[in-house]
């Protein structure tokens, strides 16, 4: 029992880390059909980026070193939406309609920033410290641990959940940017500046895999390639859900991760890679359109 | 004239020609070094062109061909190790304390059945892949990420699979290949000529299936679908039986390089290698046959002229041929060439006859419809 109460929380959590990962993805995808192959580089860029902050704090405020997570989560939002935007403007741009050529393209500039921070810091893999107070966890019983660190990311994806479903059914930016998904030329054709849209919603989706990368580097050390071992999981959670729905992203990320740590506790980890592939096929033959399918009148 | 003649269908064939004719030339004036590594290009060039056949003709990208590539490898290579264990067991599975040879492995002793082997898993594999996904619809980047799925969980698996399959390490100490020593350089001299043949082996096939009607629904396909299904075609089979044909080729390819290189392993199946595959037939020109193969050469050329030289500067320079070649580049660097000839061309053509109104290019849709099907 206490066994299962553990995966059960391990497959909460990583199904929480991958549903950070893939909401970003689902809104790129969704809404101007772009495969963004660079997105795991900004996962990566956030993780730096919560080095850095890391470091700074140790460094300049040893006194207030508790907080700088927060600090953190802030900068590596804003580095990684900001690196979105350029991107988004300098050459994504040019390329919608061409959904394989942006795969290509994107996946051209993930080299490129991978070799920049492999300039910049190293190689190696580096260490974040955690926060002192995300050290320990609570104990159920005995062998049964929830540790604070996997509870803080669960609060945050939460947290981003809930902001992002604000964003998108009650703000105004979110609401234009389910009509440009819905239907894009009556959008333009009512005054909508379809491209504002564009660049916003990729900005926003770059900035949660920049959370995305804080949120990793509490579970390990984290390097220049961090962000390759989660893109094709991501991009699986964003085949299956379903394209530009929040719902069915969330179910795919639960099942996904779910059934990966069922399958790799029942057998070994590539095993369970494989079963969960072939799981996710089986599904597609019965809804080829994922879990929740995008009703739009085009 | 002469333009025409360098340009058109017969001009392809030509440059072919002319091209696999310095090929063959090559290895008399290089060291044996080079002659191994230009042989290991070859295989790449094979890939290449097994990948342009579906992504230049029928807009299937691939970014996981190294999955069919790499099955080709270790059905080869379980037969040279096989070999050099000569009736014992391989070394790996020995120290990962297994006692008696898989059931799995012991087809692959008969030479025969491996070279089958070759070609029949890696088919098989694209074919069932191609079958489950083309059938239920999935098309365009949403295939290309099961690919990509596919060439990862391939790797894990192999890697996870160490008493099977070798592990991270993979099959390596080959000695013999049908009995005749690998390190033996006349070895290697005889494998290079192997690997031309099978890629002019390959180009050709790909050059007759392209230019037959089977060729011509590929690029309907790819350009209006919904009126090739209209038409009464079976847009999935279509898919299945091109994506299994690439499959094939690159499996043939993947059979080649393991005697060549010397070593199977997990490393060229995973994402990373798989996409650098797209990229050779990027910067050569996709949907042209031959420029993937010069993109395969030169790519691989400058990757081992420049890591050499300068090992930081090379991955910065790969991503700017990702980018460049999409923005600026689409149809690569054969592409470019026919552009300008093209435009060489319709200057002489005007100087000559004056402006000619050029003749409306009518879909190749139209043209099947029509049952006109050669172009």
């Amino acid at each position: 029992m206490n066994a299962v109460i553990v995966q059960a929380f391990n497959a909460l959590s990583v199904s929480s880390i991958l549903l950070l990962i893939a909401l970003g993805l689902v809104f790129s995808f969704g809404l101007m059909n772009v495969i963004n192959m660079a997105h795991g580089e900004f996962i990566m860029v956030g993780a730096y980026m919560t080095y850095v902050v890391q470091r700074v704090f140790f460094a300049v405020f040893p006194a207030a070193s508790g907080i700088y997570i927060f600090f953190a989560l802030a900068v590596a939002f804003l580095v990684s939406g900001l690196l979105g935007l350029v991107l988004e403007r300098l050459l994504i741009r040019h390329l919608y309609g061409r959904p394989l050529d942006t795969l290509l393209a994107t996946w051209g500039v993930g080299l490129v920033l991978q070799q920049t921070a492999r300039a910049i810091f190293g190689a190696p893999n580096v260490d974040v410290i955690a926060p002192s107070w995300l050290n320990g966890g609570v104990a159920l019983a005995a062998g049964v641990l929830l540790s604070y660190k996997r509870l803080f990311i669960l609060a945050l994806v939460v947290v981003c959940i809930v902001a992002i479903y604000l964003y998108v059914t009650r703000s105004a930016p979110g609401r234009r940017m389910r009509a440009v998904m819905q239907n894009r030329e009556m959008a333009s054709c009512l005054g909508l500046s379809t491209a504002r849209v564009d660049a916003l919603t990729f900005a926003l989706g770059s900035g949660l895999a920049g959370i995305a990368g804080c949120a990793l580097t509490l579970l390990g050390s984290i390097g220049p390639t961090l962000g390759t071992n989660y893109i094709v999981d991501a991009f699986m959670v964003v085949v299956l859900g379903g394209v530009g729905q929040i719902g069915g992203t969330i179910l795919a990320a639960l099942a996904i991760g779910g059934f990966g740590t069922v399958f790799e506790f029942g057998s070994t980890a590539s095993i369970g890679k494989v079963l969960v592939f072939v799981m996710i096929i089986a599904f597609l033959q019965w809804k080829p359109n994922g879990l929740v399918a995008l009703r739009a009148r085009s | 004239m002469i333009a025409n003649y360098f340009l058109g269908r017969r001009g392809t064939t030509l440059g072919a020609v002319v091209g696999f004719a310095f090929l063959a030339a090559l290895p008399l004036f290089l060291d044996d070094f080079h002659v191994s590594l230009l042989a290991k290009f070859l295989c790449f060039a094979i890939v290449a062109v097994s990948l342009d056949l579906i992504w230049g003709y029928a807009g299937i990208l691939s970014i996981g061909h190294g999955v069919y590539f790499g099955l080709g490898a270790y059905a080869f290579g379980m037969y040279l190790k096989l070999e050099a264990a000569a009736g014992k067991l391989p070394d790996f599975m020995a120290w990962s304390g297994l006692t008696a040879l898989p059931w799995f492995w012991h087809p692959f002793a008969q030479p025969a059945i491996a070279l089958l082997m070759v070609l029949v898993v890696p088919m098989a594999v694209g074919a069932l892949l191609g079958f489950l996904t083309f059938r239920s619809g999935i098309m365009g980047v949403y295939f290309s990420i099961v690919t990509q799925a596919l060439a990862l969980i391939l790797s894990l698996l192999l890697v996870g699979q160490q008493p099977y399959f070798g592990g991270t390490n993979g099959l390596t100490n080959f000695s013999t290949i049908f009995g005749y020593s690998l390190a033996d350089p006349n070895t290697q001299f005889n494998l290079y000529y192997v690997a031309l043949a099978a890629l002019v082996l390959a180009f050709v096939v790909c050059v007759l299936l392209t230019r037959s009607r089977f060729g011509l629904l590929l690029v309907a396909l790819r350009d209006d679908p919904r009126r090739v299904r209209a038409f009464g075609y079976n847009p999935a089979l279509i898919n299945v039986l091109v994506f299994t044909i690439s499959a094939g080729l690159a499996g043939l390819a993947g059979a080649l390089f393991a005697p060549i290189v010397g070593i199977v392993s997990p490393a060229m199946i995973g994402v990373v290698p798989s996409i650098e595959m797209v990229i050779w037939v990027a910067v050569g020109g996709r949907g042209s046959l031959i420029g993937p193969i010069i993109g395969a050469l030169v790519v691989n050329g400058a990757k081992s002229g420049f890591s050499e030289s300068f090992p930081l500067f090379w991955q910065y320079f790969l991503g700017a041929l990702f980018i460049g070649s999409v923005l600026f580049f689409p149809n690569g660097v054969y592409g470019a060439f026919r552009w300008v000839g093209a435009r060489w061309r319709a200057s002489r053509r005007d100087s000559m006859r004056g402006p000619a109104a050029a003749p409306a290019a009518e879909s190749l849709a139209a043209r099947l419809q029509r049952g006109q099907f050669r172009p």
